[in-house]
């Protein structure tokens, strides 16, 4: 049988058996009616369901039989610049011609721009397969976010021009937000945008077929943009600012900017991994844009939007790196011979593979839990816009889809791809001195699963973004509803420790949320993420451990594991020490004189 | 101008991943273990056909000869681009070797209508012969270009094509309608489309429809089945012996002068190895001693 990702991979198919997105498909396919207007539109549940089982076979096919096995030559070529011009190296580009043949693109998008309607839960486990066999192409892949966004913001005639050519895969998108001083705090963006007093005449400026027709004035941009993944694409999203009394976000707009000459891409990055993805630095002089929605919501209402969106992809790049990781390892430790047995027979070797297994099957699920929730957000909005008048089981169904929503998405994103981190060190570790070497596999991963918890927003900032919904009980609804399933009198054990780690828990919030000091809940925070984050998986794991043998051994494994780090980090929430944020001046002094310390 | 195209194509045992289970005792290949492919140069014949009509306009049709199992590799042809699927498929067709199976096939190519081109890819990897394309064109009395490799040219009714050898090239003109048998270095077959996939995932013959029922329940009844693959296109209809007008006496075993004496097991082992002098002398008596065995 033909090498597949999907299909060789149990726990993904297991996790697509499990999901239930009846509900969130329902909606989406209003009713099923599309089906009569579109023929692929599915005819119910379980017939959209086969749909994603084709596709996901498809795209598993495809990444095993021809992107894996020239993912290093992608990787050791590279994204490449010439004379203003970014080409993505030759493997990268047939693995894109594969995709597109396939016809693998656009598929988020709706039935009448010619997409497929997928449920973003879908589409990220499209994402885990392509990152398992080329992270890096996964950038590319994974950008489908930005024609959601068009989708979801753009004017009718945006959306009627390009997303048919998204959905065909004949452009490709980017989102352009970062600068060399606005990383993490995008509201100090300076890319300028400025609204031209006299109506812009596009037509003299443009070659046929771009019509602006559509804008009712010629926003121009100028500035400089750093790090943009992708940043050779034909479709950009820009962050500017269009306020210029402005100095915060609320003076940012979002642009959408075809590129032509007045794009002027710099140069590219030399990075550690994901080589395959041009990272650019762009200029923008006097570039005609157009506005996307409202004016002074870019930042705090679209750009976010679509970040969140590439946040879940990212947790899934990582959890495809961190799939292929294990593999190699698992792999590796089953042929190689030391002390006279495969290494994989020692438990120091098989504890590791143990871990790492553990932590990848609980990320499956939390991104997959995660994605069902933001998908049932998106659903519900969706019925709003369309002025659906939702009785009120379904509004308060929608606010706890948006307060999981926003909680769940940036802990997905933070422990998968911490999670992806320490996959692939144990992966390189089990290889031993052969994983450090460029031959083996492995040191790809290594290099291409770090800017994971980097990018899209660091894993500090995903901290941040979870803490207020943390400090919310935003969780409770969903933990009480998986504490009251039936466990069986078999589990009932693994059930009593969980609730227990549950209860902790709850204590932790009401700590942190009862500290005055700002300084000091921001300190602690990453440790109530943790153990938040510990609990939420321990809760999958055993949700899943109901359903099969294996999996509840694998239940036990992980919460085994888990339960000690959470009450370690339960510990640290109940002292609340701030000792480390008075010392941390005269600690990380730049110098230190003994014989001027006076603090002893 | 467009073209219409014919593809043959075989459904065939995946001999490339043939491991210990595949195997019977007796050395022969357990058809019933190995998982069915579609055969890979057909792939190429195939994609070959689908760039024609791309470039030129036209219709595809793919014919396959086979048990009723053999939908499935219409089914693809469905999902990589076919217009139109044909299965051939009766017991009377049970035993053909390539002469009663070229019969066979020529009988249905006349029966599908007007064709410019038909495509075969050259040779299965169950039999190996490369027989069944040169004979189907002969049967239908069509100039042939074997080991074909790129099309050059197409215009009118002449074709100009590339043929690959392992020593060389050779660009040959023809006049259609011509019987094309594709190499596997002609191009990389395109992956099935994951949109035709979910357009003809019901593609069915008739046979094929009470497991379809099964898993659909919700058409209730063949009829309802049988009437919403009708309003889609999705009928893979099958021709039987008389549906082609075939003479009995030509088909099966009846008409496969081809008789399998007996197979053997050959077992392929590494023995021990043997030090041979380095020297012109000890090369020579390697040589000598190989040519007495006719291993040389």
């Amino acid at each position: 049988m033909a090498e597949n990702f999907f299909t060789d991979n149990l726990d993904l198919q297991f996790r697509l058996d499990q999901l239930d997105l009846s509900q969130v498909v329902e909606i989406s396919e209003d009713g099923y009616r599309y089906h009569d207007q579109y023929p692929l539109a599915p005819r119910n549940y379980a017939d959209a369901k086969d749909n994603y089982r084709l596709l996901l076979n498809v795209l598993g096919e495809i990444c095993a039989t021809c992107v894996a096995p020239r993912a290093a030559e992608a990787d050791e070529e590279g994204a490449q610049f010439h004379d203003g011009r970014v080409t993505y190296a030759a493997a990268t580009q047939e693995a894109l011609d594969l995709l597109r043949q396939a016809e693998l693109t656009g598929t988020v998008l709706p039935w009448e721009y010619g997409g497929l309607n997928l449920p973003g839960t879908i589409y990220r486990l499209m994402i885990e397969i392509v990152s398992r066999a080329e992270a890096g192409l996964m950038t590319v892949f994974g950008l489908q976010e930005i024609a959601a966004t068009i989708e979801e913001f753009g004017s009718e005639a945006m959306k009627a021009r390009l997303l048919p050519r998204f959905a065909r895969g004949e452009v490709t998108g980017a989102m352009v937000l970062t600068e060399p001083d606005a990383g993490s705090d995008l509201g100090a963006v300076q890319t300028r945008a400025t609204l031209r007093a006299e109506p812009f005449d596009f037509a003299q400026d443009r070659p046929p077929g771009a019509a602006y027709a559509e804008t009712t004035g010629g926003w121009r941009l100028n500035g400089v943009k750093r790090f943009i993944t992708n940043g050779g694409a034909d479709v950009l999203l820009v962050l500017a600012r269009s306020e210029p009394e402005s100095k915060d976000a609320r003076g940012l707009s979002l642009f959408l900017v075809e590129a032509d000459e007045t794009v002027h891409i710099r140069r590219i990055e030399h990075k550690l991994g994901v080589r395959s993805s041009p990272t650019c630095e762009i200029q923008f002089s006097d570039t005609p844009a157009q506005l996307i929605g409202k004016r002074r919501f870019g930042l705090i209402r679209y750009a976010m939007s679509m970040m969140n969106g590439a946040r879940l992809a990212v947790a899934a790049q990582a959890l495809g790196i961190a799939e292929a990781a294990y593999r190699e390892a698992s792999r590796y430790a089953e042929k190689r011979v030391q002390f006279g047995q495969p290494i994989r027979a020692i438990p120091a070797v098989y504890r590791m593979l143990l871990s790492m297994r553990g932590e990848i099957e609980a990320t499956r699920a939390l991104v997959c839990e995660t994605g069902r929730w933001v998908d049932l957000h998106k659903a519900y909005e969706q019925c709003v816009r369309q002025g659906e008048n939702p009785d009120p089981a379904d509004r308060q169904r929608h606010k706890q889809a948006d307060r999981l929503a926003t909680v769940l998405t940036p802990l997905a994103k933070y422990y998968a791809t911490e999670m992806g981190n320490r996959v692939c060190y144990q992966a390189m570790q089990i290889h031993g001195g052969a994983g450090y070497m460029r031959e083996f596999n492995v040191e790809r991963h290594y290099r291409d699963v770090r800017v994971t918890s980097i990018y899209e927003g660091t894993s500090q900032l995903q901290i941040v973004a979870s803490t207020g919904g943390l400090l919310g009980h935003a969780l409770d609804d969903l933990l009480n509803e998986w504490a009251a399933l039936d466990y069986g009198a078999e589990l009932a054990a693994l059930q009593g420790q969980v609730a227990e780690a549950t209860a902790l828990l709850n204590q932790c919030i009401d700590r942190l949320k009862g500290e005055k000091e700002r300084a000091l809940i921001d300190y602690y925070a990453a440790d109530l993420a943790d153990v938040a984050v510990y609990v939420i998986n321990c809760w999958l794991m055993l949700r899943d451990a109901r359903l099969a043998g294996r999996k509840r051994e694998m239940a036990r494994v992980y919460i085994a594991e888990t339960l000690p780090k959470i009450r370690g980090k339960a510990a640290v929430l109940q002292a609340i020490d701030p000792a480390p944020l008075q010392a941390r001046d005269l600690i990380l002094a730049e110098s230190f004189d003994f014989a001027q310390d006076k603090s002893f | 101008m467009t073209y219409n195209c014919i593809v043959l194509v075989k459904q065939v045992p995946d001999t490339a991943n043939i491991s210990g289970k595949t195997m019977k005792d007796d050395g022969t290949v357990d058809r019933a273990a190995l998982p069915a492919i579609f055969n890979p140069e057909d792939l190429n014949a195939l994609e070959m056909a689908l760039q024609v009509k791309e470039q030129h306009g036209g219709q595809v049709t793919v014919l396959t000869m086979g048990p009723p199992r053999a939908a499935e590799v219409l089914r693809e042809a469905l999902y990589r681009g076919a217009d139109r699927v044909i299965l051939l498929s009766d017991r009377k067709f049970a035993g053909s070797d390539t002469l009663a199976t070229s019969y066979a096939l020529k009988c249905a190519v006349e029966r599908t209508g007007d064709y410019d081109l038909v495509f075969c890819g050259r040779q299965a990897i169950d039999g190996d012969t490369a027989q069944v394309g040169p004979q189907v064109a002969e049967k239908l009395a069509l100039p042939q270009i074997t080991y074909a490799e790129s099309i050059q040219a197409l215009q009118g009714s002449d074709i100009v094509v590339q043929r690959a050898f392992p020593l060389g090239k050779e660009t040959v003109k023809c006049t259609l309608p011509c019987l094309l048998t594709v190499v596997s270095s002609a191009n990389r077959p395109r992956p099935p489309s994951a949109r035709r996939m979910i357009a003809y995932k019901l593609a069915a013959t008739p046979l094929e429809c009470p497991a379809l029922l099964q898993q659909w329940p919700e058409f209730e009844t063949a009829e309802a089945l049988d009437r919403y693959l009708a309003e889609r296109d999705q009928k893979i209809p099958v021709w039987t012996a008389a549906d082609i007008g075939a003479d009995e006496e030509k088909l099966g075993l009846h008409g496969s002068p081809t008789k399998v004496l007996k197979i053997d097991y050959v077992v392929l082992e590494t023995s021990d190895s043997r030090q041979v002098p380095a020297t012109p002398e000890g090369a020579s008596a390697l040589v000598r001693e190989l040519i007495q065995d006719h291993i040389l």
